[in-house]
């Protein structure tokens, strides 16, 4: 299939970028969407013209790197895809694609759809870890956890980070990356020790580095890949409140 | 962290909004209770002897002035969250999800609020500034004055026509507000989730229909 690709181009963070139009010959409908970008680098260099830099690692949807916004959706179309998981069979012959990068104060353009994601990397580093300050880890097994507590503190540690909650919230709120990274420790007896002064210290992080506040919309659980519940923005919330009433958090 | 840090992180401010939207919910239903006893179709009866216990109540008169700084404490709070929230996201999407993602009234929030605030100036104009004004100063008022000037205000029909529009407004700000609320104090999950979201639904529906119908009918059985 041929399609006309509309893609955003910044030379840097300091520039103004515009859309360029491209076309793109021969797609297989087996393709990958970063495959059909591969190609349509590979035809940008043989012209001799600069291709379009974008954010790719595994390519098996875990390591939440490929940050499009392909027509108006974070990772396209498809509920709990990753970018490089979306394929070409979606769309059609003379289909137009408008492709962005991700959009908010918080993750500015480094390049074309590159992104610059540390602010995320910050927000871990104020408090979603557990210390061991000595000696060897535990064995898990001589620690009983209740199946669900486990299972849900799993499926809240699926989160990969990769930012579609924050590209997706009409306020760029990063509520549920948080939320996920708070939760799936809180629900460990591992993660008990911090567990207030991290609640209070995430949140404080997500602030500073300028993620826009949580309203409830739901925009985030809809795009995120890896279908992350609202339900740990619910106990985010929780372990927000008892820290502060409990009086023992510092920050 | 005094505590003044702790409410202004972005959950401290939802808090507030939070705490003081589910206040103001309190609120509707008991101002439905009392103005749905016009309905006992009574010439007023029912409705001035109820409304002259809420008028001579030192308890409610006191939380009136906690609901009037509950109310600003809402709008100041929600309106600023919601202008903070805008400047987020300076480059905007060409191309955007709209409702495939979420709902129309679950982003209108602000917009939803002010066209209430609206609602709620003419409103506190026609009802709540003389009632005041008629208890403090005018010997003869009593709360059966109040049903006649309700009669008189809705025989005119753009008054009705605003005031159900007002109720509309409030339907769809309830409809996402009850169970933000909830989810903003942790409440909304697992088996409550859906308890929860069903009687906000039905919350947003109920109330603001029995509001809307109140004009509706005094002004059918008003000499227009």
């Amino acid at each position: 299939m041929n399609l006309n690709l509309k893609v955003w181009r910044q030379k840097n963070n300091k520039s103004q970028g515009h859309f360029e139009t491209f076309k793109v010959k021969d797609i297989s409908s087996e393709m990958s969407f970063l495959e059909m970008f591969d190609v349509l680098n590979e035809q940008l260099v043989s012209e001799g013209k600069e291709p379009i830099a974008f954010d790719h690692d595994c390519r098996e949807g875990i390591c939440g790197m490929c940050s499009m916004h392909i027509n108006g959706r974070a990772h396209g179309p498809w509920n709990e895809t990753t970018t490089c998981q979306l394929h070409m069979r979606e769309y059609k012959d003379g289909d137009t694609i408008v492709v962005e990068p991700w959009r908010a104060e918080a993750f500015p353009v480094i390049k074309d759809l590159v992104v610059d994601r540390t602010s995320f990397d910050r927000i871990i580093a104020a408090g979603g870890y557990v210390s061991v300050n000595t000696g060897n880890a535990v064995d898990a097994n001589a620690l009983p956890i209740e199946k669900q507590r486990a299972d849900e503190s799993f499926a809240a540690a699926s989160c990969i980070g990769c930012g579609a909650c924050v590209a997706a919230c009409p306020n760029a709120s990063a509520m549920l990356f948080v939320s996920a990274k708070v939760s799936h420790l809180a629900l460990l007896p591992q993660g008990e020790p911090e567990r207030k002064v991290r609640a209070v210290n995430m949140v404080r992080q997500m602030d500073t580095e300028g993620f826009g506040s949580c309203t409830n919309i739901g925009a985030c659980e809809a795009e995120c890949p890896k279908g992350i519940s609202l339900e740990n923005i619910a106990r985010l919330n929780r372990e927000y409140i008892g820290a502060v009433f409990s009086g023992s958090a510092q920050g | 962290m005094n505590w003044n840090n702790y409410f202004s992180t972005s959950i401290g401010k939802k808090i507030i909004v939070g705490a003081t939207g589910l206040f103001l919910v309190l609120f509707l239903v008991v101002h439905a209770y009392v103005n749905a006893m016009i309905f006992w179709m009574d010439g007023g009866k029912h409705f001035t002897e109820a409304a002259g216990f809420m008028g001579g109540n030192v308890a409610v008169r006191i939380l009136e002035i906690g609901l009037f700084a509950f109310l600003i404490l809402h709008m100041v709070q929600g309106l600023m969250l919601a202008s903070q929230n805008a400047k987020r996201r300076t480059q905007r999407y060409q191309v955007s999800a709209g409702n495939a993602t979420s709902k129309w009234y679950s982003r209108s929030m602000g917009l939803l609020g002010t066209l209430i605030l609206l609602f709620l100036i003419l409103h506190l104009f026609h009802f709540w500034a003389p009632n005041r004004y008629g208890q403090a100063f005018d010997p003869q008022w009593t709360e059966e004055t109040l049903y006649n000037k309700m009669l008189e205000v809705f025989s005119h029909l753009w008054v009705v026509v605003v005031y159900v529009l007002g109720c509309i407004s409030l339907a769809w700000h309830l409809m996402h507000g009850f169970y933000s609320g909830f989810q903003t104090f942790g409440l909304a999950t697992h088996k409550y989730k859906g308890i929860i979201r069903s009687i906000g639904v039905a919350f947003a529906i109920i109330v603001p229909a029995i509001f809307a119908s109140m004009p509706v009918y005094l002004h059918m059985i008003s000499n227009h």
